[in-house]
């Protein structure tokens, strides 16, 4: 392990830069933008989860007093098949068609039609004016009966990827996949203990606070301008090109502030239908999302089948794992379940393992990102499995974990070898933390479950601008979710010895910042941290560079020190060190302003693992489930801003912990989804849970400067296992499925 | 939302009137108290024009009146102000903590029992409470005044007895004699902010020895209205309102109840815990009854 290093800035926990203007409701979020001669746009959705379109007239609506254009999928041009890189958006032929629906209509609720008017009011009665008819299709709303041979087909040509020869009949499981390593029947030989289990999980949505919403518009030279709330407007950018088939010159985006997004604003669904309204009526066009559109038509994640099978030794070594996921892809392909696969043995060294995952298509929305997507449904199989091995071996589930657990130079079971990680020192703490050495409360049980999750590196640009007073500028691309621009500001003050205070970091948008990916991946403390401290990089070069000049020495006669340039050790010579301050007010005679910038695609991100754990108590009468305490610990590698690590650690674990017990989407035999509103998608309310009592450990990554991990999506991994596990503590059933709702439970405890 | 017209009656008359004009000419009118359930109801499906009949500056549907008999509680009243009345706390806390179970500070800044009970939702917080005290509707209308038994108020999912022309006053109750105890318990899965899956509010009265004199017990989301279940009452009258008693008016009310399957909980689970939560109520009504 690194050494401690003290810093001054990085590792404090200053007040969010952009908290004042957004708690004063000065903050721009997604619908604040509004323009004059401003349209409000609307869409027209399917009333049928699965249906051929066989015609639209929107003729109708165009011809109402105040409705000033209207689209439907004719207006939209056919899009070449291809990636768009990001978070895992998937196809972009896909992307379009699920923006709006052409020949078919793939779920309730999918786009098939919109029109831009003067009014919100206007706008929805056109809606009920365009005629659209359709032949309905029976829906595929189970992932396994998805699956088989006879099912009901989503895409006729939808052929099976991945599979060892190209299949000569269309299918609704759009790709399989296999990780596998060693010999299966053998390492289950050596087990004295066999675990086995399916275990389900129906969608679950991310459930930001702020509904998409976006603002477009086209001027006479066809170039058009979109306000929207989005995790990476690059790439809305480029899908939006793709989409409608426009030059990148043309577009330019700029992310407002964000009210949440959790992976679900990394893809399109607003912005190219407000683009071509905006040109069709020749005025900017505002859409704006209610919840239940953003429940119907934008992506959860995946509900899911997995089975899972564990042997292991009375010692506790695991000798062999196997594992079968099938994920639901919703309308197109593109589930979460590569990561699902790659992620689902991570935290454990094992010998002998397959798994096998299945991306299959539904009449249910698309899915999208959402926090470590596709992890935590694998590895809520897998750590419940677990659990039972424990049971049955009679071993502390801590110890277990111990046993078996990755450490540095462990070969992942998706390929590379581990760097130094953290999860021995998570589950060490986790040993000693006073929340488990205290015995469990009367009526409560406890589950204990390990999470894991990659993060990425990714493309990212930063550019350092020095003010005449010497303060500091920090440009950048990644909308602010969780915090970044304190910590941008920590990172940039730390590398240049500048006080944090005079360091300000802004989001430019697609024009005035260089490229960078989504926010998201947890990636942009790490990638985007690393552009920026390049570019103080960058800026004390040009520093000492001044300063030598000023001086008459080489540069390399002289040092940059607590933010002064200084000459070298060894250096004889009689001069007062040259603060930022000092160099940025002779710049005009020292070569113009100072400017630093910095870009790259960076690599080596680290991952990073948690051990979290959890006390619930069960109503044996009602089902109902009380937690009572939940601790979260997690490698940070390093945190830059220690309170907002923390609050992502509580963040994930309220989220994790809602989809455990509550959470989920409601389908009826049409494939209407029945709660598509935040009164019966329950999401944990503030009473819902105690304090998330958190410890961030800190094995720093090796490819970060500052040591740095990410640390936004582990969280959620791991509690819905825990969730599991302490139900079965407490009441001595397992339930495989969730969510732990109280019907569910009270069920499985009375047995019928 | 579709085009609407707003008025605020001062008077009994001058509401009745603005109603019963609306009646008779084939026009719609929706009275309207805290509004939310009304307002939320506005932004939905039902878009059609209205007449919003704003009851809330009209001084019988503001009055508060604890009387040495009876107990009257104007139909607009938000629940904030009852929560915060200490007497009507004391002698009708389980009416009190069904009123205060209502949405959030917020909402309770607006919501009325007079509301809560006209909008007639199966699941109304404060109906099987209002039930369990003995609660009386006071119906104002072109005919003049008339008196509904809440029991008997509602008739099924979002409907009740009222007519076109007729708003609700307020609410009566006998004020409970010595020894007598109430409180209501809902079952929902998170802890606040939602719809109940099964609720029931019980009122016990002892003699000097504890053995039940009197009870009343109301059901609530397990059915198209809110019950009085008199096999229940029956269950605990002449006990001391004992376990086994308790389990019996638990039973009486998964009898009695008639629930639905949806995405709130299970045919099953409602008629459980509607039980579990019938046997709950009643030990809170006893040990308060107890301690009167
Ligand atoms: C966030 C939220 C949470 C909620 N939580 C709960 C809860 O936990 N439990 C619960 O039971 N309810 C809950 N509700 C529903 C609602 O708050 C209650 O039903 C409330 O008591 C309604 O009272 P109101 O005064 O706002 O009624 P309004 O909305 O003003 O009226 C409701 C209905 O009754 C009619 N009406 C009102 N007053 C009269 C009258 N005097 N005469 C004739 N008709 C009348 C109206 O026309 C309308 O149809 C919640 C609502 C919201 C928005």
């Amino acid at each position: 392990m690194a050494e401690a290093v003290d810093y001054r800035y990085v590792g404090t926990s200053p007040v969010r830069p952009d908290g004042v203007d957004k708690v004063t409701g000065r903050a721009q979020f997604g619908a604040d933008q509004n323009l004059p001669n401003m349209l409000h746009g609307s869409v027209l959705r399917s009333p049928h989860a699965h249906a051929r379109i066989k015609s639209v007239d929107v003729s109708k609506a165009l011809a109402m007093d105040g409705v000033h254009a209207a689209v439907s999928g004719a207006d939209f041009p056919s899009v070449q098949s291809g990636e768009v890189g990001g978070e895992g958006g998937g196809d972009v032929a896909d992307i379009a068609k699920n923006v709006m629906a052409r020949d078919k209509a793939l779920y309730h609720g999918h786009a098939v039609a919109a029109v831009a008017a003067t009014s919100v009011e206007i706008a929805e009665r056109a809606l009920d004016a365009i005629e659209v008819e359709y032949e309905p299709l029976p829906p595929v709303l189970d992932v396994v009966e998805a699956m088989a041979p006879d099912a009901t087909l989503l895409d006729d040509n939808c052929f099976t990827k991945n599979l060892p020869e190209k299949p000569d009949k269309p299918s609704n499981i759009a790709s399989v996949m296999v990780l596998a390593r060693g010999d299966l029947d053998a390492g289950f030989e050596q087990a004295d203990v066999v675990v086995e289990g399916e275990y389900r999980i129906p969608m679950a949505h991310q459930g930001y606070i702020e509904p998409h919403a976006c603002t477009a518009t086209v001027n006479e030279e066809g170039k058009a301008t979109v306000w929207c709330c989005t995790q990476g407007h690059f790439e809305f950018r480029a899908m939006t090109s793709k989409i409608l088939n426009w030059k990148i010159g043309d577009l330019k985006f700029i992310a407002s502030e964000i009210g949440g997004g959790f992976g679900g604003k990394t893809v399109v669904y607003l912005e190219p239908v407000a683009v071509l309204l905006s040109k069709h009526a020749g005025r900017p066009v505002k859409m704006v999302m209610s919840r239940e559109e953003v429940f119907r038509a934008t992506g959860p994640t995946s509900g899911s089948v997995c089975r899972v099978k564990i042997g292991a030794q009375n010692d506790g070594k695991i000798t062999a794992a196997k594992a079968w996921l099938a994920y639901e892809a919703g309308a197109f392909a593109g589930a979460p379940v590569m990561p699902g696969a790659m992620s689902i043995f991570a935290p454990y060294e094992i010998e002998n393992f397959l798994v096998e995952g299945h991306d299959v298509l539904v009449n249910k929305p698309k899915v999208a990102a959402y926090r470590a997507p596709g992890a935590p449904q694998a590895m809520h199989a897998f750590e419940v499995a677990l659990d039972d091995i424990a049971r049955q071996i009679g071993m502390d589930p801590l110890d277990l974990r111990m046993v078996n657990a990755a450490d540095e130079g462990t070969q992942a079971p998706y390929g590379p070898k581990f760097p130094a990680i953290g999860f021995k020192a998570c589950i060490e703490a986790a040993k000693k933390h006073p929340n488990y050495t205290k015995p469990v409360p009367e009526g409560a049980g406890r589950g204990v479950a390990a999470g894991f999750w990659f993060n990425i590196g990714m493309q990212s640009s930063a550019e350092v601008r020095i003010n005449e007073d010497g303060t500091v500028i920090v440009m950048e691309g990644n909308p602010d979710i969780g915090g970044s621009r304190a910590s941008m500001g920590l990172m940039a003050a730390e590398t240049l010895g500048v006080p944090y205070e005079q360091v300000k970091t802004y989001i430019g948008d697609t024009e005035s910042t260089g490229f960078c990916n989504v926010t998201g991946g947890s990636r942009t403390t790490f990638a985007t941290g690393l552009a920026v401290v390049q570019a103080c990089e960058d800026i004390i070069a040009q520093c000492k560079s001044r300063a030598a000049a000023t001086w008459g020495m080489d540069d390399d006669q002289v040092e940059w020190q607590d933010g002064q340039a200084v000459p070298a050790p060894g250096v004889n010579a009689d001069v007062s060190p040259l603060s930022l301050a000092d160099i940025a007010a002779s710049a005009p005679k020292t070569g113009g302003p100072i400017l630093g910038r910095a870009s790259l695609n960076a690599q080596g991100a680290g991952a990073s693992f948690s051990v979290n754990f959890g006390d619930l108590k069960v109503d044996p009468e009602t089902g109902a489930v009380e937690v009572l305490s939940f601790t979260g610990i997690q490698d940070a590698g390093k945190a830059i801003h220690p309170a907002f690590v923390e609050g992502q650690m509580q963040g994930g674990a309220a989220q994790g912990l809602g989809w455990a017990l509550n959470e989920e989407y409601i389908y009826d035999a049409d494939g209407v989804m029945e709660n598509a509103g935040f009164l019966d998608y329950r999401v944990p309310v503030a009473s819902d849970l105690p304090m998330i009592d958190t410890q961030i450990v800190e094995v720093p990554n090796p490819s970060h400067p500052y040591g740095v991990r990410g640390v936004g999506e582990t969280p959620i991994v791991a509690p819905l296992a825990v969730a599991s596990n302490a139900v079965r503590d407490a009441t001595g059933v397992r339930i495989n499925d969730l969510p732990l709702s109280p019907p569910r439970i009270l069920a499985a405890l009375s047995n019928d | 939302m579709g085009e609407f017209a707003y008025v605020a009656p001062r008077s009994v008359a001058d509401a009745v009137g603005v109603l019963q004009d609306h009646a008779n000419n084939g026009r719609r009118a929706q009275v309207l108290a805290g509004g939310t359930d009304l307002l939320v109801q506005l932004r939905g499906l039902d878009k059609a024009p209205r007449t919003i009949v704003d009851v809330k500056k009209i001084e019988e549907t503001n009055r508060l009146d604890i009387g040495g008999d009876e107990i009257y509680i104007g139909a607009a009243i938000p629940s904030a102000i009852l929560n915060e009345n200490e007497e009507l706390k004391s002698l009708l806390p389980g009416l009190i903590e069904s009123a205060d179970l209502i949405g959030s500070t917020q909402i309770q800044g607006r919501a009325s029992l007079g509301g809560n009970l006209c909008n007639s939702s199966p699941a109304a917080d404060t109906i099987p409470a209002m039930i369990a005290d003995r609660g009386i509707c006071v119906i104002a209308g072109s005919g003049g005044e008339r008196e509904v038994p809440v029991e008997d108020f509602c008739t099924g999912v979002g409907t009740n007895v009222m007519t076109g022309d007729e708003f609700l006053l307020g609410l009566k109750f006998p004020r409970p004699p010595a020894n007598t105890g109430d409180a209501y318990l809902r079952f929902i899965p998170r802890t606040e902010m939602d719809i109940a899956v099964a609720g029931a509010g019980v009122s016990v009265t002892l003699d000097g020895s504890g053995t039940c004199t009197a009870a009343r017990v109301g059901i609530g989301a397990v059915a198209p209205t809110p019950l009085l279940v008199a096999d229940a009452a029956a269950a605990l009258v002449g006990t001391t309102v004992d376990d086994e008693a308790l389990a019996a008016a638990g039973a009486a009310c998964s009898a009695a109840a008639s629930p639905i399957t949806d995405k709130r909980g299970t045919v099953e689970y409602r008629r459980k815990v509607v039980a579990v939560l019938c046997r709950r109520a009643g030990a809170i009504a006893r040990d308060r009854a107890l301690a009167a």
